[in-house]
């Protein structure tokens, strides 16, 4: 099968703005402190589709999502040079505001962090309504169809008004990714979304994912390479703050062009 | 349930001296451990016994509506010590809270780097600092600048005593608060004020209420501050400009005439003083076990 959306390319081209890439990334180089924790990342990454960012414990691969809505900055003493282009628009450019552009690009995070006072409902309604959405009708219609988006609906629907907290793991997590959804984002960024859950709930995020890939794009980072494979349609492999490899999940996995990637992959170090 | 052939000599059974001698040894210490327990709660609890033994009975509705009549005779109640307390105090927090509150918040939230660490600094000092200096400060600032005592001046000193607690108390009960919430809201595209007001701070309000309770208990105790700055008046304070008495005022004046009939209303301002103290000790506790409980 080829994809229209990238055609027959093999390895990651060079930054270019092709109109079915969503985020671009083009010399992206990143710091904390005087620690470089990523240099000279190119990357293209294709719309409606899911990219796993695969590579080993501390090779960058969380501060790399964190750079694609601007949540590394936040960091005391972090600090990144170079281009994030979505749509088109430089999100690092002079004059951009930060909160703007985490609007329209969505984060979860690894363990489910809901807001500890608030109810289901109220967490899932909490970006609306704290960005000044204040009809009733409008928040309850947003609530519903972001927990049907995250497949969470019909395991609370009759317990909107329970805190968020009260959920199971699993269940907190979807919750988090429809209090994301419910801002309704163009790209969603999940940072090992997997990793604090049980297999079940696991698998129930997992076809998550693949639904939500209809709708907008994800961009997700994990340490379980089987998942990469189960979920993923394209998988960028980081080693020690570089882009080693980034191509359709299939070619990183059965034909990879680096020997490194094929050495991760094979699980022979990392 | 088979646990197995048991028999033969159990490998795990003490028989050796050294065990013998290690049992007893722990035995002694906790004997210890408790004996200075003890020792410690005799103070407090003969202070408590001896406030109530010698101030319940001076408890009377006349005590508790009626003016004093007099410093040092009997004769009215201490119903103006107990309005200044009240005004004095409740100015105090007016003033202070919101202060303590916004500048816990800007340490917890915003301070970085040696701005805040300032500010801590001089948070923890002024914590600690001697009361009586305090209260000189007021009356420096205060007494002298308007010429007379003042609900002010009293309210004001211990404003300055209620900064750097209530500051302390806020930034703690806001560090409590995981970052992975504050990443949570940021995330979802909300400017940093709302996530501090609409999350952070709503997941702190039981460390904050503890916190301002804390505070308000602490000052409500205060003596020498108001000793330098509200005057000592037998009449109930018509603002903040009059001079007020207040419970630990009553109690300083009285405990140390040497008169009998004031020293019966020390008893007893004493111990309206300390069952407020104590209902809002137990409130606070009643208000975070619940929280502990959810």
């Amino acid at each position: 099968m080829v994809d229209p959306a990238v055609g027959a390319r093999r390895t990651a081209p060079a930054l270019r703005e092709t109109p079915s890439t969503k985020v671009a990334i083009g010399g992206l180089r990143a710091w904390f402190g005087s620690k470089q924790v990523l240099s000279d990342i190119d990357l293209d990454l294709p719309a409606l589709r899911a990219i796993a960012i695969i590579g080993p414990s501390g090779c960058g691969k969380s501060t790399l999502i964190r750079t694609v809505n601007r949540m590394h900055e936040l960091v005391r003493g972090a600090r990144v040079e170079g281009r994030v282009v979505v749509d088109g628009h430089d999100i690092y450019a002079p004059g951009v505001d930060a909160v703007a552009v985490r609007r329209r690009i969505g984060m979860v995070f690894q363990k489910p962090n809901p807001f500890p006072t608030m109810s289901v409902g109220g967490n899932v309604a909490a970006g609306l309504r704290l960005n000044g959405v204040r009809d009733r009708a409008v928040l309850d219609a947003a609530v519903e169809k972001a927990l049907r988006q995250a497949a969470l609906w019909d395991e609370v629907k009759d317990g909107l008004d329970q805190p968020g907290v009260a959920l199971s793991g699993g269940q907190q997590q979807r919750l988090c990714i429809a209090r994301a959804l419910a801002v309704g984002p163009e790209v969603l960024l999940l940072d090992e979304p997997c990793s604090a859950l049980d297999p079940i709930a696991t698998s129930k995020i997992e076809d998550l994912i693949t639904e939500l890939k209809e709708r907008l794009t994800i961009i997700m980072v994990t340490h379980n390479m089987q998942q990469a494979a189960r979920v993923a349609d394209y998988t960028a492999f980081l080693y020690l703050g570089k882009l080693i490899e980034f191509d359709r999940t299939r070619r990183i996995f059965e034909t990879p062009t680096q020997e490194l990637t094929e050495k991760y992959v094979t699980g022979r170090f990392g | 349930m088979s646990v197995g052939l048991t028999g033969g000599s159990n490998p795990f059974r003490s028989v050796s001296r050294r065990d013998t001698i290690r049992k007893w040894h722990s035995h002694l210490m906790l004997v210890l451990c408790i004996g200075a327990v003890l020792i410690a709660l005799i103070p407090l609890l003969s202070i408590l016994f001896e406030v109530f033994r010698q101030g319940l009975p001076a408890l009377s509705y006349d005590l508790l509506t009626k003016r004093q009549y007099f410093q040092y005779f009997a004769g009215g109640g201490i119903a103006n010590a107990l309005w200044g307390s009240v005004l004095i105090v409740g100015t105090a927090s007016l003033i202070g809270m919101p202060i303590g509150i916004l500048a816990g918040i800007y340490l917890s939230e915003y301070g970085q780097g040696r701005p805040a660490a300032v500010v801590r600094f001089f948070a923890d000092v002024f914590a600690e600092f001697p009361s009586i200096i305090i209260g000189l400060f007021a009356y420096g600032v205060i007494v002298v600048w308007t010429g007379h005592f003042s609900v002010f001046a009293g309210a004001f000193a211990l404003s300055v005593m209620l900064v750097p607690i209530v500051t302390r108390t806020t930034e703690e009960a806001l560090h409590l608060v995981p970052d992975s919430v504050r990443e949570a809201g940021l995330a979802l595209g909300l400017p940093r004020w709302r996530v501090t007001g609409s999350v952070v701070l709503r997941a702190a309000k039981g460390g904050l209420l503890t916190g301002s309770l804390l505070g308000f208990s602490r000052i409500f105790g205060e003596t020498a501050p108001l000793v330098v700055t509200i005057g000592g008046s037998l009449f109930f304070a018509k603002g903040l400009d009059d001079t007020s008495s207040s419970l630990t005022y009553v109690v300083w004046r009285g405990a140390t005439s040497g008169i009998h009939a004031a020293e019966v209303r020390a008893w007893g301002a004493a111990t309206v003083l300390l069952l407020v103290v104590l209902a809002i000790n137990i409130s606070v506790r009643v208000i975070t076990s619940r929280r502990a409980e959810r």
